[in-house]
């Protein structure tokens, strides 16, 4: 064969691999997600044991990939329906007007602080996951580090470069962390509390990192003693064998919920309906609270082993709509303080 | 400038001007080129004569003027609509094919029958004096068979026009003699047109019909060699092709003086007085020695002087003789000399010499 | 070469009055021409406009409404500008400081020397090209973390701490030397033996002839190489997120302004910052190109290099303790992905594999890359070489050819992330005929060609910069067409390279994140970003196990590519041979 024999075989190869990439999808009910795969799974088979007729197509990724691809799409959405992605992006998305309000089935079993406020509601909550501390047992025992009580405690020297924390600036964890201690110990425009503490907190900081789950994965690994994270995450690395000790500090603790919403301007009302109706029910709740302490219809949840029973009412009251508004000021507070100023330590 | 007695030009430049922005690299020039001649494109480098072959050849496009090739305005024609072959400096054979498929490379596009490339590849390469190398890459030739296979690829389709881009630059001292003598013996055999251009005074004045001299982007001086090299038309012609002496003179009521010897110039007939140059080859100084029986010149004669050797330069069978005389000092002259007159007369750095100076070679700028 | 003729200037006096003459058109030079504005529109639709789709927000306000520069006022105002633009710009000097010295040794050695294992030490070399750069992350917290086994040797050497600068450093001197690498040895493997040879007749010592002939011919090469790696990690996101701690630079600005706050406009303000390099590379590339000569003519000797004990056991030594570094970081990466869980069970298990595989859903994400990596092989090296030839070798047209040079060079510049969410605002735009492509794999391919390309670019030009720039005048006097020449002269004897452009695509579609995190569907989820995920859940140990079977695939792929290589290499470069 000759070289150029080779080059026009390939190129026809090529142009049948090509065509046959694209356009062989067929659409059912495409639905973006944050929820962990594992979780997925069993969603989803618990809602085809509902509704045989629907198939779904998830699009899964952090909740910051999911929130910025939704609102790039904005002009053309792909999605029917967001499920599993944090109430305060779904705020955002509301305030956009990008979420179809709807009543579904099992509302009214919701718990009030855990639906959107308006009604027909644009979006409802599933289950909580809130802050936690990520405590390395192991890595304290040889650093002879205590383990924390309180937020308060973390800003004590024992625990200087030992503390990871998401950066509220990148991660949805990070910010209801720091909303949460604007609410508990004062944010007055910058000159209260909540910035006291923090101010402390940074002192003891080794890392602020991009993602929520990432503070609790390095104090799995031992590569810091204690990560602000949440609790799922907690969970899921004490499972896999991590030594770490859950700390849910008894000042308060910020959460968001895990949300459903259905997307505006969608084609498949009838079927987004079905899946809201569904994972407001009592069977999805039942399915939450095998991942979560807390889901929006209260006592569908078995306790969990690591977590307190009063866990719940540690929460701090969250308003959603003042985070929203105050978010950008908040953000910029923070970014000014400490991250525009990485300084070796 | 062109020979009137010419009825058609196969090559016709008329007022071609070319300005690479604010850089006038050619100035209206006019030129004829007869079929079947060779001709030389001489001049120092940024002297316009590569920018003019390639105008030739469509690679650049002139600013204003028009050729002409066979009576046909090819002025803007793209090049693959011209009607040449050309050989670059660098040759440009393609390293990959091998020397028959580079011979043939535009045979094959012409739809030729298979059996007529090969018989025409074969008889080319026998022209070049490479036959039986169809099977080697160029790669495996030296730089002067490499030469030879460009130019049967330029000559394969037997194109109207040859156009070679200072072919020898890269080649050694002999072989470019070598080469330079089989490319005219080629031209003459195959009689196709042929352009060179060349900074070599030398290649240009052994190959040429006709050499056209160039410089700062103008045509100096066209003819042939002899023409070129005895009756120089400017004072940078007889710089640039050969050896000469230049002496600063001046013409007073119409008498031609170098310092305070007074010449005989049958050459130049100038009759404005002032200060001018005068141009004389080495080899138009006639020498003879002072004493001794040999017929010596008329002692009338103006142009004879007697003068001393100061240096002697050995280039062979002759020397380059470095004299100096009171009638003329300070300047030197440079007298091309036989070895044999010089062992004969026993002469050395020191001797005299009785010289005369060739009053129908004097030019007089 | 200039088919229009340049404006008269200072026409002489004896010029008659001046009618701009231009040359006719020849058809084929009509063809190249038509070629060229294929390419051209193609680079505007997958490029130009969703780039433009993005960058246009930085000049609106939340509203979508026309702000003017308020976003920029607002952005300058921040703290973090300065000293995030300060970080990107000296940690990118330090990378190209260390990789370009570090990588022209391993290519000189490679071109240069007779040193034993050749063949090894480049595929070694392609090591962090073949890993997705989650694997030097979790390899340098494994080897220097504070859990890391080497923690105390780097603390000894003043280092602090892994996170942050130090980490990220080293993680880009490892990601982009392969990127260099790869320019560096195109440039030094096409030398003219003869210079040499010259020079050793006139005794000229081994350094001498280093500094007068192979540092002035590889010029240009080393030249691009610097720039490409400024430019790589300028625009580097995946690696300073991962293991840069606090430590911020523009392009994690872009990450936590896009993703973290969706502030589309502010991350459109640093994204357009992150396009200098690009414009300052296209600059001085143009500059330079226009000095470059061919150096390989048809009478260039290719240069073999003499056997020299101890100058190639000093290579060997070199080549060496390089390619160790590289195994310690895939080797460190392979121990992870075995240990049950690092560091407190260290017994090996294949738990990490079966999770990722069954339950992370990357085994059919594998099939997705595999597609994807192909298409972006065969259509990414067409495209980018065919491109840069008509570019470099075709005539006429020059309005059309500084606009597309210009796009060849815009994609090392811009971030992924950012050519992502512009393809999300431009494909998914009602009303765009090419919406059709929204969520195939064909806009992921095409989007990884595009991400890609100017590195393609710059390997198809120094290739054929090499090439005698006559050889297209020769071709036009022989009256054969320009795409004639290209097929039988200019691709085969530019088939290593190609090969080596499609190899660059290929490994590099495997691996990429950032781009196509935007784009993928259900079905068209390609493995990388289903190894994100797993990091993202914790699962350090099969993320770096899913990284280990990347680079084992990409290391089959690369080896495929070799034996074409090879074959392609007996089949066309047999003038290449021995005299």
């Amino acid at each position: 064969m000759r070289m150029s024999d080779l080059f026009r075989l390939s190129a026809v190869a090529g142009t049948v691999l090509f065509a046959s990439l694209g356009f062989a999808q067929k659409t059912t009910l495409t639905v973006y997600t944050a929820l962990e795969t594992d979780q997925l799974k069993a969603y989803e088979q618990g809602f085809y044991k509902a509704h045989p007729d629907v198939e779904i197509k998830w699009v899964r990724d952090s909740t910051g990939v999911v929130t910025a691809k939704l609102l790039a799409e904005k002009a053309n959405p792909v999605a029917d329906a967001v499920m599993g992605v944090a109430a305060s992006s779904l705020a955002l998305l509301d305030k956009q007007g990008m979420l179809e309000p709807y009543a579904p089935a099992g509302l009214g079993a919701i718990l009030p602080q855990y639906k959107d406020k308006k009604s027909p509601p644009a979006w409802f909550g599933m289950d909580v996951w809130g802050a936690t501390i990520c405590f390395n047992a192991v890595e304290a025992a040889k650093k002879n580090i205590p383990k924390p009580e309180t937020w308060k405690d973390l800003t004590k020297p024992v625990y200087k470069g030992q503390i990871v924390m998401p950066n509220p600036a990148s991660s949805g964890t990070g910010f209801f962390d720091v909303t949460a201690w604007l609410t508990l110990f004062g944010d007055d425009g910058g000159k209260g509390g909540g910035w006291q503490f923090m101010n402390g907190l940074h002192e003891n900081i080794a890392q602020y990192t991009h993602s929520g789950s990432k503070p609790c994965n390095m104090a799995a690994s031992g590569e810091f003693v204690l990560g602000i994270s949440f609790e799922y995450r907690g969970n899921s690395n004490k499972a896999k064998g991590a030594p770490i000790d859950l700390v849910f500090p008894k000042e308060g603790l910020g959460w968001d919920l895990e949300a459903f919403a259905i997307h505006k301007g969608t084609k498949k009302l009838d079927a987004a309906k079905k899946l809201a109706d569904w994972a407001s029910s009592k069977d999805a709740m039942a399915l939450y609270g095998k991942n979560f302490a807390i889901t929006a219809v209260p006592g569908m949840a078995p306790p969990l082993p690591n977590v307190p029973a009063d866990y719940e009412s540690r929460l701090v009251k969250m308003d959603f709509a003042w985070a929203a508004e105050n978010r950008e000021r908040i953000l910029a507070e923070w970014t000014k303080r400490y991250d525009g100023k990485t300084e070796k330590r | 400038m062109t020979d009137p007695t010419v009825a058609a030009s196969y090559l016709k430049l008329s007022g071609v001007h070319k300005a690479f922005g604010a850089f006038t690299a050619l100035k209206s020039i006019d030129l004829d080129i007869r079929q079947g001649e060779f001709v030389c494109f001489l001049g120092p480098s940024g002297c316009g004569k590569t920018t003019l072959l390639r105008i030739i050849a469509g690679l650049e496009t002139p600013t204003a003027g028009r050729v002409e090739q066979g009576g046909r305005d090819i002025t803007t024609a793209p090049p693959a609509e011209r009607d040449y072959g050309i050989v670059f400096q660098s040759y440009a054979l393609f390293p990959n094919l091998t020397v028959a498929d580079n011979v043939a490379y535009g045979l094959v596009n012409r739809r030729t029958p298979r059996d007529d490339v090969q018989r025409r590849v074969t008889e080319l390469l026998k022209l070049v004096g490479l036959p039986g190398s169809e099977k080697k890459f160029p790669g495996q030739l030296s730089g002067g068979q490499q030469q030879r296979i460009a130019l049967a690829r330029a000559l394969a389709t037997s194109p109207g026009l040859l156009l070679l881009d200072e072919p020898l630059s890269a080649l050694d001292a002999l072989e470019r003699v070598r080469l330079r003598q089989e490319i005219r013996a080629l031209q003459q055999k195959v009689g196709v047109t042929t352009i060179m251009v060349t900074h070599d005074q030398e290649e240009a004045l052994s190959v040429a019909d006709r050499i056209v001299v160039m410089n700062h982007g103008v045509i100096e001086q066209v003819g042939d060699a002899i023409s070129v090299y005895r009756e120089p038309a400017t004072p940078f012609v007889a710089d640039f092709v050969g050896k000469v002496n230049v002496l600063p003179g001046r013409i007073a009521t119409g008498e031609l003086s170098v310092g305070t010897f007074r010449l005989r110039n049958d050459a130049t007939a100038r009759a404005a007085d002032g200060e001018v140059k005068v141009y004389l080859r080495p080899e138009d100084v006639l020498a003879r020695p002072t004493r001794g029986g040999a017929p010596s010149f008329a002692t009338d004669d103006p142009n004879v002087f007697d003068a001393e050797i100061e240096k002697i330069e050995f280039l062979g069978s002759f020397c380059h003789v470095h004299v100096r005389s009171d009638a003329f000092a300070p300047n030197r002259l440079t007298v091309y000399l036989s070895l044999n007159f010089l062992t004969e007369q026993a002469l050395s750095v020191g001797s005299m010499l009785r010289l005369k100076l060739l009053p129908e070679r004097l030019r007089v700028f | 070469m200039t088919a229009v003729t340049s404006p008269g200037g200072e026409a002489g006096a004896a010029a008659p009055a001046a009618t701009r003459l231009v040359q006719r058109v020849h058809w084929s030079d009509r063809v190249a021409h038509v070629w060229l504005v294929a390419i051209a529109l193609l680079l505007l639709a997958f490029l130009a406009a969703p780039l433009a789709a993005i960058l246009m927000q930085a000049f609106e306000g939340k509203d979508r409404e026309f702000v003017g520069l308020s976003n920029f006022i607002a952005y300058a105002r921040t703290p973090a500008l300065l000293s995030s633009l300060w970080n990107s710009v000296w940690v990118s000097m330090a990378v190209t400081a260390i990789t370009i010295p570090v990588a022209f040794v391993f290519a000189y050695g490679l071109t240069r020397s007779c040193m034993p294992w050749k063949p090894l030490f480049r595929g070694i070399s392609l090591i962090p090209l073949l890993a997705p750069s989650l694997l030097s992350a979790i390899s340098l917290i494994y080897w220097f973390g504070n859990q890391g086994i080497a923690k105390g040797f780097m603390q000894a050497l003043g280092i602090q701490q892994i996170y942050g600068a130090p980490g990220i450093v080293l993680a880009e001197c490892f990601a982009v030397f392969p990127h260099a690498l790869m320019i560096l040895i195109t440039a030094l493997s096409l030398a003219d033996a003869r210079l040499y040879e010259a020079a050793a007749a006139m005794g000229t010592s081994r350094v001498r002839k280093f500094f007068t002939i192979t540092l002035p011919g590889a010029k240009y090469g080393l030249l691009s190489a610097a720039l490409v790696t400024f430019t790589l990690v300028m625009t580097d996101f995946g690696i300073p997120k991962v293991i840069g701690g606090n430590f911020n630079v523009l392009a994690t600005d872009v990450f936590k302004l896009v993703i973290g706050q969706q502030d589309f406009a502010k991350g459109s303000v640093v994204a357009l910052l992150l396009l200098l390099p690009a414009v300052f590379t296209f600059a001085v590339d143009h500059y330079v190109s226009r000095r470059q000569t061919a150096m390989l003519t048809a009478r260039a000797v290719p240069y073999k290099a003499l056997p020299s004990k101890g100058f190639d056991r000093i290579m060997l030594l070199c080549c060496s303790v390089i390619a160790l570094l590289m195994l310690a970081m895939l080797g460190m990466a392979i121990f992870a992905s075995f240990a049950s869980f690092w560091p407190y069970n260290l017994t090996p298990s294949l738990r990490h594999y079966v999770l990722g595989l069954v339950d992370g859903e990357v085994g059919e994400g594998f099939i997705n890359s595999l597609k994807m990596a192909g298409g972006s092989a065969l259509f990414g090296t067409l495209l980018v070489f065919f491109g840069a030839y008509l570019l470099d070798k075709t005539k006429g047209a020059p309005l059309l050819r500084g606009p597309v040079k210009m796009l060849a060079m815009l994609p090392m510049a811009v971030p992924g992330l950012v050519l992502g969410l512009g393809y999300i605002f431009f494909f998914n735009a009602p009303g765009n005929p090419l919406h059709g492509l929204y969520q195939t794999t064909a806009l992921l391919t095409l989007c990884t060609i595009i991400h890609f390309y100017t590195t393609g670019h710059l390997t198809a030009v120094t290739a054929l910069k090499s090439l005698d720039s006559e050889f297209e005048a020769v071709s036009a006097s022989l009256k054969v067409p320009w795409f004639r020449t290209f097929w039988r002269v200019t691709l085969p004897i530019c088939t290593p390279a190609m090969v080596d452009i499609a190899r660059y695509f290929f490994v590099n579609a495997m691996t990429t994140i950032s781009a196509v995190v935007f784009l993928y569907s259900p079905e068209t989820k390609v493995a990388s970003i289903a190894i994100l995920n797993l990091d993202e859940a914790g699962e350090i140990g099969a993320a770096a196990a899913m990284a280990v079977m990347i680079a084992a695939i990409s290391a089959v792929a690369t080896g495929v590519f070799m034996l074409l290589a090879r074959w392609v290499d007996r089949r066309t470069q047999a003038w290449r041979g021995p005299r």
